[in-house]
């Protein structure tokens, strides 16, 4: 099962450097519904199964289907691409990757380590928790998302 | 019951995290940034689930539902955001947005 862990995580990794590496919009967006259901994976794998559905359902699902469907309005063409391989030449990313790399190396070499011991923490003790202590603050989510919606409703409307 | 060490499920997070902020920092297509934003969050989100896989408390992952409740909310701001954009200046590069300031 940890094996699962490692193999999400790796998926993740890859998927996300696509993401921002690519000059096509809707390609780069399927690279990043790849990259969350790769998390979700991890999260399964971290004995929160709830947590990975979620992340599957709401946010590979619903956000990113957002996304596209903007993406789709805008339809951004070929020299919208041709504009982002102009942006984004080799010599503006190559040292800093080069330093970044080398501070990782230094972060690797200087972990401790303590392990996990995974153990299912359920739908239960979640909801538990949504109805009881934090019963106010999904009152307050509940504004949020309302508060988006008007908000999203007004920006968007062409006046 | 298997085991997986902490500090990589930090280390993974942190490193989806960096190419998140890579990402904001880099790109100059809005619809980019937004989607690095997205990665970042989801970055921030996966550090409470190991915390919660840590200590075995399920306070981590009614956290994240909350990070998630906010992605949601900032994703249907943000692209409105770009639509008025879109239409206003028929252009998404953001250094168009530099016109706005006083």
């Amino acid at each position: 099962m940890s094996f699962l862990f490692y193999a999400g995580g790796v998926v993740a990794l890859i998927s996300t450097l696509l993401v921002i590496l690519q000059t096509n919009v809707v390609h780069a967006l399927i690279y990043l519904v790849l990259s969350l259901l790769a998390v979700a994976v991890v999260f399964f794998s971290l004995g929160a199964p709830f947590v990975a559905l979620l992340e599957a359902i709401v946010y590979a699902g619903a956000i990113m289907v957002l996304f596209l469907f903007v993406v789709m309005m805008l339809n951004l063409g070929q020299t919208t691409r041709e504009q982002e391989k102009a942006w984004l030449p080799t010599k503006v990313w190559f040292v800093p990757v080069v330093l970044a790399t080398i501070l990782l190396i230094g972060l690797l070499s200087s972990f401790p380590v303590n392990s996990i011991e995974v153990a299912e923490v359920g739908v239960m003790e979640v909801s538990g928790l949504l109805f009881g202590p934090y019963v106010l603050a999904v009152e307050l989510a509940s504004f949020l998302l309302l508060a988006g919606l008007i908000s999203a409703y007004h920006l968007a409307k062409s006046r | 019951m298997y085991t997986i060490p902490f500090e990589h499920g930090l280390l993974l997070a942190s490193a989806l995290f960096a190419l998140g902020l890579v990402g904001v920092t880099t790109r100059r297509n809005i619809v980019f940034v937004l989607m690095s934003l997205e990665i970042m969050l989801n970055a921030t989100g996966l550090v409470f689930v190991v915390g919660s896989s840590r200590w075995g408390h399920a306070d981590g992952q009614v956290m994240f539902l909350m990070i998630l409740t906010l992605a949601a909310a900032e994703v249907a701001v943000g692209l409105a955001l770009i639509i008025q954009l879109y239409r206003r200046f028929k252009t998404v590069d953001i250094d168009v947005l530099s016109q706005l300031k006083g």
